[in-house]
């Protein structure tokens, strides 16, 4: 190739877990965002503490996308067992790099890409005496082969350790020395490499790496969560370490180190939600974080918060089911189960986020919306999303935000009330008004999952309690229009065919959308943020003949909850899946609208 | 059918507690259980407790599972919240509600069926947690309102009205108890109320997780011949070991027993238990002591009820989560916000 690939390429590092790679892919795509070029950083890892192999992709984008390419050109092919596999799937034209002390001929069966072998064992076995640190700076030193190809600034990767190993300069040096070392034998063997570059830019000004599961985690102290509940669970366990982290950081007096916050290690998930049924009860704003396994034990819980009215935000990661599924692996499998979570009539809000600037925001939307309509809450993350780094814009803060806390009479509001009923619709919102233990002597009732009346007393007459599940509905309906406003991005040209879709699909779909619009093809899209659905998600429907529906499931669960939440017709909605557990990229999704659509014509 | 509302009598000359409201103030809805059902005892008994101890019926707070048993938060203290939860979680709920705020009095009421089977690993490890509550079991070797199915209280031997024979050995709540760490272990019946009274208001006046295993006969399907849990079988095994006395901080200067013969415990309260009737060494702050009386009696199918083990030291929930002494509840939002300047720091480590 004579000509340099700039700012626009993916790079994969295949390795083996447990060998402390994480740290050296972080590194790699922290030089380039300081560099200030977009990266997106994808993390394809096993449900396995070590030794299977994980992969870790970076997408250099100059253009912001935020998806996969579905592209690979360069390959860090740092495992054994998984080089047959990442051989195939560099793309023609890419370099592979390999540690070569152990030479393999057989990269050599490929002739349009290009090897490169860097000694990376035998330098790091020379240069390093203790075993552990043997392991470890042979990341590093691809860190420093990967520089010397891109040339990537040398300057940045030496302020970036500096910060890393703040607390241990020893450790500056040591990884310093690891890529020198694969900085130099690049430079040396293989000078004028020329086919993939990183020019420094300026677009990653005001921008943050983050992954969703700590944005969420810190919208849940900004929201003024005081307690959470939780049992660990991949994919959302990062979500409550980052919750205890910067609680730790924020709610401990400094003097008498007393804690503004509890957090409880459950002993299984439906005592995790039963927590927090109980804290919310008594009026503390809290949160479970858990994922679908998680959320099938919860179901009965959830079932009670919604029939006794009970506040209650959960955050579903989630991961590829059925069952255990793959626990790694991301989809967006649980909107059915959730939009409808536990027996009898029960209908959810949910909210989806599609990036960690909306996990943040969410949580404290959650915390709200479940205190006014006095219901559960799901935000529906997922792995994408979760536990990858994605560049953001920095998160911010209205220090003029106060929490809703919903309907709650005080003591002194109730001074006014003649004689207080859980469960009346007094102000002809579907709202009641509750009350927290302990405040005032007038405002005790007594919350019953069982059979109740709009008084709150219990009941088997069939009037009765069909009075107060119909309120339920109507409440239900009633928040479509106080949920995250779908998002609309119109087409250049009047269009009649559109893509509808939600949370982690959006930037494969941005982008799928940009290359066919270049194409001439052109699509309207609407990204919808909240169920039940609003009024304008079914009027887009109504303004296209056509309407791809793009999720990441096997059973088109959102399509479905079009169907039977809005009058949208069946011939209209054309479902367009993604399901294999990986991150959609933008490529599956444009040659899947292309088959649909020349399909159709031709039809 | 609609809840039924007891008759409200107040009648003359009536004693008042000390906050001037007499024991019917501390009454519920009328009960639905079966007429001679030993759970209706124990409601009483738990209303008269809270009205000797002066509680302000809206500090308390009642949490229950599923069962006849659990349904009887709704029949006493009507001017206290209550939360009926689902069956076997309710300890929980309780959890949850008490990290809230810690300041109010909790009782928690289950049966064997909701702590022995389906709830018995939230009801294990809430007693691990010391959670601060007072929880009274009920029971009645069966599940009453299922109708008469072996809880896993039932004794080996035991019979079904119907005759089956119960095979497998029992969960006894109280060794259970010992060994996961409560801090308060008691065994009372039903039919002796003089004995259960005191328990209950030593147990709410006790700082971290109460047990009471109240032997409670189900009459409707567990009170004939053959059955180790009906009234006649209790009498006739029935062992008042350790009788506990709660006297209150106020009361303490009238302090008139002779040594050796009453055992002293105090309370963070400031007030105390009195332990009397004990067996010659028996020490119920020993927590080996307690297992192997448990077990010794076991072995001569004796039922020893009584405080059979009292810890006043150990943390609580709340201690242990080093939570500040204001509620999380009561806790102003501007007080949890860390502010937009600190956001931006915070995010100084993702660049
Ligand atoms: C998930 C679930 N399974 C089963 C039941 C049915 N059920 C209701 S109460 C009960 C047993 C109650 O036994 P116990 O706790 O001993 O109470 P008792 O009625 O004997 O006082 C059962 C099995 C239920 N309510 N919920
Ligand atoms: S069935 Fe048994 S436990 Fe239930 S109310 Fe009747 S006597 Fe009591
Ligand atoms: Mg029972």
């Amino acid at each position: 190739m004579s000509k340099a690939r700039i700012n626009d390429f993916t790079i994969k590092v295949g390795n083996v877990n447990g060998t402390g790679s994480a740290s050296a892919n972080a590194l790699l795509m922290k030089i380039i965002f300081r560099m200030g070029v977009p990266v997106v950083g994808k993390n394809i890892f096993p449900s396995n503490i070590q030794g299977l192999p994980t992969w870790y992709e970076i997408r250099v984008t100059e253009k912001g996308y935020r998806g996969r390419s579905g592209d690979i050109d360069i390959m860090i092919a740092m495992n054994p067992d998984s080089y047959k596999r990442d051989l195939e799937e560099l793309s023609p034209g890419g370099i592979l790099l390999y540690d070569d002390t152990w030479p393999r001929p057989h990269f050599l069966t490929r002739t349009d890409i290009t090897v490169i072998g860097v000694p990376l064992a035998r330098m790091c076995n020379t240069a390093f005496k203790v075993a552990r640190s043997r392991i470890l700076m042979k990341n590093v030193a691809y860190v420093g082969a990967v520089a010397a190809l891109l040339d990537l600034d040398l300057n940045i990767i030496h302020t970036l350790l500096r910060e890393m190993f703040a607390a241990k300069p020893k450790l500056v040096d040591l990884n310093l020395q690891a890529v020198a070392l694969g900085y130099d034998y690049v430079k040396e063997h293989f000078p004028g490499m020329n086919d993939f570059k990183v020019e420094a830019r300026n677009l990653t000004e005001g921008k943050v790496m983050i992954d969703g599961n700590t944005a969420a985690g810190l919208g849940c102290v900004y929201g003024g969560a005081t307690f959470g509940a939780w049992y660990p669970i991949t994919p959302s366990t990062s979500l409550m370490d980052a919750f205890v982290k910067y609680c730790k950081e924020l709610r401990i007096h400094p003097e008498t180190g007393k804690h503004k916050y509890c957090i409880i290690q459950a002993e299984d998930e439906l005592a995790a939600a039963g927590m927090i049924i109980g804290a919310a009860w008594n009026g503390a704003r809290c949160f479970t974080p858990t994922s679908g396994p998680g959320i099938s034990l919860m179901s009965e819980f959830i079932g009670f918060a919604y029939y006794t009215e009970i506040p209650m935000v959960l955050f579903d990661i989630q991961r590829t089911g059925p069952s255990t599924g793959m626990p790694t692996r991301t989809q967006q499998c649980d909107i059915l189960l959730c939009a409808t979570a536990s027996h009898g009539d029960t209908m959810h809000i949910l909210l989806f986020p599609a990036d960690p600037g909306e996990c943040f925001e969410m949580a404290v939307n959650a915390l709200d919306l479940a205190e006014r309509f006095q219901t559960p809450v799901f935000v529906l993350s997922d792995i994408d999303i979760g536990m990858n780094d994605w560049m953001a814009d920095e998160l911010t803060w209205d220090d003029s935000y106060i929490p809703d806390r919903g309907k709650v009479l005080s003591s002194e509001d109730l001074k006014s009330v003649d004689k207080f009923h859980r469960y009346l619709d007094v102000d002809g919102d579907h709202i009641p008004y509750r009350t927290i233990p302990g405040t005032d002597p007038k405002g005790a009732y007594f919350t019953r999952g069982s059979g109740h009346n709009k008084f709150g007393g219990y009941t088997e007459d069939g009037a009765e309690y069909k009075e107060v599940v119909d309120r339920l509905k109507a409440k239900w309906k009633s928040a479509a229009e106080k949920l995250p406003v779908p998002i609309v991005k119109r087409a250049k040209k009047p269009t009649k065919t559109a893509i509808l879709s939600l949370g982690s699909c959006d930037g494969a779909v941005i982008e799928a959308r940009d290359k066919l619009g270049a194409d001439g093809v052109y699509l309207n899209y609407m990204r919808v943020r909240g169920f039940p659905f609003a009024q304008a998600v079914e009027d887009f429907i109504a303004e296209h003949d056509q309407v791809f529906v793009i999720e990441q499931n096997r059973d088109a669960q959102l399509l479905g909850l079009l169907l039977s939440e809005t009058n949208a017709p069946r011939e209209k909605l054309i479902p367009l899946l993604h399901y294999s557990g990986e991150p959609l990229d933008y490529k599956f999704v444009r040659g899947a609208l292309s088959e649909a659509l020349n399909l159709r014509k031709t039809a | 059918m609609t809840s039924f509302v007891k008759p409200f009598i107040r009648r003359k000359n009536e004693p008042t507690n000390a906050l001037g409201l007499v024991r019917a103030d501390y009454d519920g809805a009328m009960s639905t259980l079966c007429a001679g059902c030993g759970h209706d005892a124990v409601t009483a008994t738990m209303a008269r407790a809270f009205f000797e101890l002066s509680i302000e019926p809206h500090k308390a707070v009642k949490v229950s599972g599923i069962g006849c048993s659990s349904k009887t938060t709704a029949y006493f203290l009507r001017d206290s919240h209550g939360i009926n939860t689902v069956h076997g979680r309710m300890p929980s709920v309780a959890t949850g509600a008490i990290a809230a705020n810690h300041e109010l009095a909790y009782i928690g009421v289950s049966g064997d069926g909701d702590s022995l089977s389906i709830g018995l690993g939230q009801f294990v490890h809430a007693m691990r947690r010391n959670v601060n509550m007072l929880y009274v079991l009920e029971n009645n070797g069966v599940y009453g309102l299922t109708k008469g199915q072996f809880s896993a209280a039932a004794d080996i031997g035991s019979t079904a009205k119907k005759g089956a024979v119960n095979e497998l050995p029992p969960i006894d709540p109280v060794s259970l108890a010992l060994s996961v760490g409560a801090t308060f272990v008691a065994r009372g019946f039903s039919g002796d109320r003089d004995q259960l009274l005191p328990l209950i208001k030593a147990g709410l006046k006790h700082k971290g997780f109460g047990l009471i295993d109240v032997i409670s006969p189900c009459v409707s399907f567990n009170d004939h011949k053959g059955s180790t849990k009906s009234y006649a079988h209790t009498y006739k095994y029935y062992n008042p070991a350790i009788h506990a006395d709660y006297v209150p901080p106020s009361e303490q200067i009238k302090a008139d027993y002779a040594a050796g013969e009453v055992m002293p415990v105090k309370l963070h309260d400031g007030g105390e238990i009195r332990l009397r009737k004990l067996e010659n060494g028996y020490d119920p702050r020993d927590r080996a002591a307690a297992i192997g009386k448990l077990f010794e009696s076991g072995q001569s199918q004796e039922i020893i009820t009584g405080l059979l083990y009292i810890n006043e030291n150990d943390k609580d929930m709340h201690e242990m989560a080093r939570m500040e002494d204001r509620p999380l509840n009561q806790i102003p939002y501007d007080e949890l916000n860390p502010g937009a300047a600190k956001l931006k720091e915070l995010q100084k480590g993702f660049r």
